[in-house]
């Protein structure tokens, strides 16, 4: 399946619906894509009117994602999709899955950033969150460029970005139960920061299944739960109709 | 079976529902009034009350008996050739009840055209095949011939394999071609609606594609109504599913909803294959 085979059908409508669903989907990813963008910007700057902007778009991703599902049923019921067709719904279904998730994520970001309540503890911790939010919305970006491109190599290589999000993690991790070893009362401020970096963890890997379901659309394969040595070569094999 | 069978008895409400086509009056093209049709003793259609949108796709699917294609050959009065037939209720073309003594029945056919299952192309030649029925109303003007036989083969997107062929023989056409030759041939003559009965039922599957895309092409200028045992033909094509069962009419609704949530059981039995 590559990206131009979409508009291939006899039936012009069906091209059409197919590659409205396509876009619908680039449209939700950039709104989440700026919606955690935002959410980490206003925990690092402690923005709170950014933070609430943040809160109040979470529906519209929301409705997106279930104008996107509808319109995938609608096309399921009436058109059978088969072979590449077929799983690009069902990469689209589970895409947006994922895209709505992260997007509750952006919003628990945006209300940690709204609680936070001793902002001067966090502040030793700001330059690492901003990293690791650098780090997430590279990832997802990446993901939704793999799904724009069809392109399952490339998949592979925003997947392993991963490994150095869940690294980057796990340093702050310790670095924080160290502060509230060090310092009681640093608890609660740490835990709200120790939650948001733990959201920004969870977006990178559900920016990682985004770029298994490509590699499912593109080759066919279904990688999730392989290595990434399988998951490699099953990028590289020959391309699925 | 037949205990399931019992289980679907009609919902006392469906009478309302049938009507519930959120369509204003004037987009109205066929509307058909408590309808009920005997072939002398048996009762093939009861009680079909509905109202087919103007310039849109209408699909009828349902297992085979039904009264589906009996109710589409009421359309354009194709059951009068039939002995024995009784029709009560009425069945309106915009506006004008279509069984009434001063309705000229050639006219109402020129409004209604048909194309059947077979495709059924005279054994002349391409051209004179589309010119057929205009030569008929007495046109003999070679240039306007020669125009509407160019537009109406466009418009079956037959033009571009047959245009250098034109005087050759329409028999020696695959089906899929003579069944847009027919579908040309129904165009000339310029009618408001065109009903199909299985019209891709003895077609491959690309051919019957085509065919599809025509029919999505054609609703914008004609008003459509498709009979087809393929109800995922009729998933594709139609804007409006009527399904019919035992000579009523069961559910007539939005595509999208009958094949997503149609509200009675008996559709969603038939549509998900459980019986039928």
């Amino acid at each position: 399946m590559d990206k131009n085979s979409i508009s291939q059908h006899i039936s012009r409508q069906y091209n059409t619906e197919l590659e409205d669903i396509r876009n619908k989907v680039m449209s939700m990813g950039g709104l989440v894509e700026q919606q955690v963008a935002d959410a980490v910007r206003s925990l690092v700057e402690g923005d709170e009117r950014l933070a609430d902007v943040v809160v109040n778009n979470d529906y519209k991703v929301n409705a997106m994602e279930v104008a996107i599902d509808e319109e995938c049923n609608v096309i399921l019921a009436r058109r059978q999709p088969t072979a590449g067709d077929l799983r690009l719904l069902v990469a689209v279904i589970k895409t947006i899955t994922d895209l709505e998730r992260i997007g509750d994520e952006a919003e628990r970001i945006a209300r940690m950033a709204m609680h936070i309540s001793d902002k001067s503890q966090v502040d030793r911790f700001h330059g690492r969150i901003e990293h690791l939010g650098e780090l997430a919305g590279k990832m997802l970006k990446g993901s939704l460029n793999t799904f724009a491109r069809m392109d399952a190599e490339m998949a592979v290589e925003v997947w392993r970005e991963d490994l150095k999000l869940d690294k980057e993690y796990d340093g702050i991790m310790r670095q924080l139960i160290t502060l509230m070893m060090e310092d009681n009362r640093s608890i609660p401020s740490a835990l709200d920061t120790m939650w948001a970096a733990r959201s920004l963890e969870r977006i990178g890997d559900r920016a990682r299944n985004i770029c298994e379901y490509v590699i499912y659309l593109v080759r066919g394969k279904d990688v999730r739960h392989t290595s990434l040595e399988q998951m490699e070569a099953e990028a590289r094999s020959k391309p699925s109709s | 079976m037949n205990e399931q069978t019992k289980t679907h008895a009609i919902d006392p409400h469906l009478v309302e529902r049938r009507e519930v086509l959120d369509i204003s009056r004037e987009d109205i093209c066929i509307e058909v009034q408590a309808l009920d049709l005997y072939y002398g003793q048996s009762q093939a259609l009861k009680q079909i009350t509905m109202s087919i949108p103007r310039n849109r796709v209408t699909a009828y699917i349902g297992p085979s008996g039904c009264g589906k294609s009996t109710l589409l050959r009421c359309f354009n009065r194709m059951n009068d050739l039939v002995d024995g037939v009784r029709i009560e209720g009425s069945i309106r073309l915009d506006g004008d009840d279509i069984y009434s003594r001063s309705t000229n029945v050639a006219d109402l056919r020129r409004r209604v055209g048909m194309v059947f299952q077979k495709p059924n192309p005279f054994p002349k030649s391409i051209y004179e095949n589309v010119a057929y029925g205009l030569r008929l109303q007495g046109v003999t003007s070679r240039r306007t011939l020669d125009e509407v036989v160019e537009r109406s083969l466009r418009g079956a997107a037959l033009w571009d394999e047959v245009k250098d062929r034109l005087h050759e023989s329409a028999m020696g056409l695959s089906g899929g071609q003579q069944q847009r030759l027919v579908i040309a041939r129904a165009i000339a003559i310029e009618p408001e609606v065109i009903l199909l009965d299985e019209p891709a039922s003895a077609l491959d599957p690309i051919s019957t594609l085509k065919i599809e895309e025509l029919i999505y092409e054609l609703k914008s200028k004609y008003t459509i109504v498709i009979v087809t045992h393929n109800m995922q033909q009729a998933a594709r094509v139609s804007d409006y599913t009527a399904f019919m069962y035992l000579g009523e009419l069961i559910e007539f609704g939005d595509t999208n909803t009958i094949f997503t949530n149609p509200t009675q059981k008996m559709t969603e039995d038939y549509i998900t294959g459980r019986y039928g």
